[in-house]
């Protein structure tokens, strides 16, 4: 019970701390509200510019929750072809290699290009899930290959077939790296997005990442805080969602979900 | 014979031989118990003569259609994600038997290991011995006429391994079952077998056999007999002539 209050209070206190500071010195030292606007000044920015926050805050989440999705899709489905055959592991692995170390940055102008510049929300949703798709592809990998060796036999013995052995198997036996794997690629789906749209949503893109570059070209500094703000909060529902499934899925048998008490 | 190991010789792809030129036959009915020292092959003896491997040179041959087999894997594993029961029903199922037909035998096999209570438990929630005792039941499941078993008791405690030792010597003398035991205790292979046969370091052979009285009529007692003891010592020679030469 102590140990709960601790854990909860403790950031909380640190958060109240923090920006009962921050309001007190921007008006002490008299910082000026367009490098620096109080937390005050940004809830408050937050309530009124709510609808206008709230329908690029649906982009956003709309465009990470497909890209999420179509990683995972992807990322599961590529790993089930490796794990069918060294070969096509070997020749394939280093290109999902090279997909993933190129910066997001960089490749954004081309597909850009290719889906037309009147597409852009299309061009961030494809670079958010390039960006998010690797971690679920490298653990999905190794979670497939990571089932015991003696329950390989076991199929072995009792004839199973390809099928069988994947579904009863090698999936069971990766849940915990597939699930490791989704709560990276769920907050790198949210900086996909959000890179993504600075760099090629010039124009027709309405997400928040392009909030914060209109906001701070029109000096309203408290809209932006509030836009990054709300970008935090997005990026924290989603790691707590899938910690959330992971304990769910994961509580009756996996040691990594078993409460240390 | 049931089965024979005529000439049999398993190289692994890193050129190690694990066997070499083993030969020796099992009968109908026998419990068979395989000691060696570690690294002697056992384990891959008992691979062979479940067909997950095949041998370089010589044959494993079968007297008539390969029977039903039973494979006990030196630690249970279980599927930690499924239940003991699922676990036990596994075999069943990727043979595609009829519902009905699993429930029954999932049901007798539990039973006979003692752990209907812990059905809908998790093998992260069992002790070892439990644990083993599932594996065991999984491999009865598919009504087996042989069971293998590798080095079965090995991580366990020495109480817990002589309680599942007098449950396994009592399951096979109730039912109709060769089995076929990896060990490197001879106490052991002592206690449970109706024949030993002492491999030697690898690459494996089999350089004793040594036949021992029916294994029904003992009990617990048997290890404080001098009998128990004159077999014990038997087999240490035929071990350790090995290391010496």
């Amino acid at each position: 019970m102590r140990d709960r209050i601790l854990a909860y209070g403790l950031p909380i206190f640190v958060a109240v701390a923090v920006v009962g500071f921050w309001e007190w010195a921007v008006g002490a030292f008299e910082v000026s509200p367009f490098v620096l606007p109080t937390p005050s000044a940004i809830a408050t920015a937050v309530v009124t510019e709510w609808s206008s926050l709230a329908a690029s805050a649906w982009v956003t989440i709309r465009i990470t929750i497909v890209a999420f999705v179509l990683a995972l899709v992807f990322g599961v489905a590529w790993a089930v072809i490796f794990a069918q055959s060294r070969t096509i592991e070997r020749a394939l692995f280093p290109y999902a290699v090279t997909l993933q170390v190129t910066p997001v940055v960089a490749i954004a102008p081309l597909i850009l290009i290719w889906v037309g510049l009147d597409n852009a929300e299309r061009a961030v949703l494809i670079l958010a899930t390039i960006v998010a798709f690797f971690p679920i592809l490298a653990n999905t990998t190794l979670g497939l290959r990571s089932a015991d060796r003696g329950l390989h036999e076991l199929f072995d013995l009792y004839g199973a077939s390809r099928l069988q052995r994947l579904t009863r198997l090698q999936f069971p036996a990766a849940l915990p790296y597939i699930l490791a794997g989704m709560k990276i690629s769920g907050g790198l789906a949210l900086i996909g997005t959000v890179v993504a749209e600075f760099a090629a949503g010039s124009g027709t893109s309405t997400g928040l990442a392009w909030v914060i570059y209109e906001s701070g070209f029109n000096l309203r500094i408290a809209k932006a805080f509030a836009a990054l703000a709300l970008l935090s909060a997005i990026g924290i529902a989603i790691y707590a969602a899938l910690s959330l499934l992971e304990r769910q899925l994961l509580k009756r048998w996996h040691e990594s979900a078993t409460s240390v008490e | 014979m049931l089965l024979t190991f005529d000439h049999v010789t398993k190289r692994f792809p890193s050129g190690v031989e694990a066997l070499k030129d083993a030969n020796f036959a099992v009968a109908d009915g026998e419990f068979v118990s395989l000691v060696g020292p570690s690294g002697c092959g056992k384990s891959t003896a008992l691979r062979l003569i479940a067909g997950l491997t095949a041998p370089n040179t010589g044959a494993v041959k079968w007297a008539g259609t390969p029977p039903t087999l039973g494979f006990v894997f030196q630690d249970a594993a279980l599927m930690p994600w499924a239940t003991v029961e699922k676990n036990v029903r596994l075999p069943l199922e990727l043979q595609r038997m009829e519902e009905a037909k699993i429930r029954d035998r999932v049901g007798e096999a539990l039973n006979l290991v003692g752990l209907e209570a812990f059905a809908r438990s998790y093998p992260r929630e069992l002790s070892g011995g439990m644990r083993m005792r599932a594996s065991i039941a999984r491999a009865l499941a598919a009504d087996p006429k042989v069971l293998l078993m590798d080095e079965p008791f090995a991580a366990l405690d020495e109480l817990t391994r002589e309680r599942l030792n007098d449950e396994l010597r009592a399951l096979w003398a109730g039912k109709n079952l060769t089995i076929v035991f990896v060990t490197h205790s001879i106490y052991e292979s002592v206690y449970l077998s109706s024949r030993i046969l002492v491999m030697s370091p690898r690459p494996g052979r089999v350089v004793a056999d040594i036949a021992m009285d029916d294994p029904r009529a003992r009990d617990p007692e048997f290890r404080a007999t001098q009998i128990y003891g004159e077999r014990c010592r038997e087999v240490r020679a035929a071990l350790k002539m090995r290391e010496d030469t």
